[in-house]
């Protein structure tokens, strides 16, 4: 039986030279968010009960259309990077762990998609 | 993380450190947990914006749909509440970045910032679900 702990299987390799990308982005997309989020609020209460039509043109409208884009590109990527720290901290097992940041990525991606897709038929005149 | 073993058999029974059942909970423990709470609730909630933007897109009938299931009593809860996740975690992450400054980390402010979380984020979304309510003739 080997006493060899797997440390020696990372010496010499260094770091994964992404250092405090994971925090920065969290940092940055949440300061956006601030201002995206309470747009959102603002948006959806103004819009409550409202018919189809209006909410089309609403949508459309073209500052509308792009803080709706920003808040969706940065609020997907805040989602992504947080509930990646939520299955790092409690999914044991690796096989499990690695499935689930897999499956967090493919949600905020899919989430990314249909509302960038959403907005942009709206604009273009759907 | 990997567990290390002796290759002797089963580990020896060894006793734990105390954990978090054993302490009183202190405001700020709650508000670091709901802060996590919150944020995987938007999380989950984005599934909803997707949803109703999807069909705005898609056709009035579709949109009317949607929007009669927002009408319904829980549609109804479940946006105030996401309102509330929303602008709890939104105010917790401005206290994270007062944190990060290295400011704000001596007991009083600690209490006075997470109480305020509380009061402020439910004080905010009773106060702009009553507008919408109100301009609206009925939520």
């Amino acid at each position: 039986m080997s006493m060899r702990t797997p440390l020696k299987t990372a010496r010499h390799l260094g770091s994964a030279k992404e250092g405090a990308d994971h925090f920065w982005k969290q940092r940055v997309t949440g300061v956006a968010n601030v201002a995206l989020g309470l747009f959102l609020v603002w948006l959806i209460a103004s819009l409550i009960g409202a018919d189809h039509a209006t909410v089309k043109t609403k949508l459309a409208n073209p500052i509308i259309a792009m803080a709706m884009l920003a808040l969706v590109i940065s609020g997907t990527i805040h989602m992504r990077l947080g509930m990646q720290t939520i299955i790092e901290d409690y999914v044991r097992g690796e096989g499990a762990k690695v499935a689930c940041v897999m499956l967090n990525t493919f949600f905020a991606a899919a989430i990314a998609l249909a509302c960038t897709f959403a907005v942009l038929k709206i604009s273009f005149g759907a | 993380m990997a567990d290390v073993h002796s290759g002797r058999g089963a580990p020896p029974a060894r006793p734990l450190s105390p954990h978090l059942q054993i302490y009183k909970p202190l405001i700020n423990m709650v508000m670091s947990i709901v802060h996590r709470i919150t944020g995987a609730a938007l999380y989950f909630g984005s599934a909803l914006l997707a949803w109703w933007l999807i069909s705005a897109a898609t056709s009035p009938e579709y949109f009317n749909y949607v929007s009669s299931w927002f009408e319904t009593w829980p549609g109804k809860l479940i946006m105030i509440g996401y309102t509330w996740a929303l602008l709890h975690h939104m105010i917790g992450g401005l206290r994270h970045f007062l944190w990060d400054t290295g400011r704000g980390y001596d007991l009083e402010t600690i209490d006075l910032l997470s109480w305020g979380s509380i009061v402020v984020s439910l004080a905010a979304t009773l106060v702009i679900w009553f507008l919408a309510a109100t301009q609206q003739g009925g939520v």
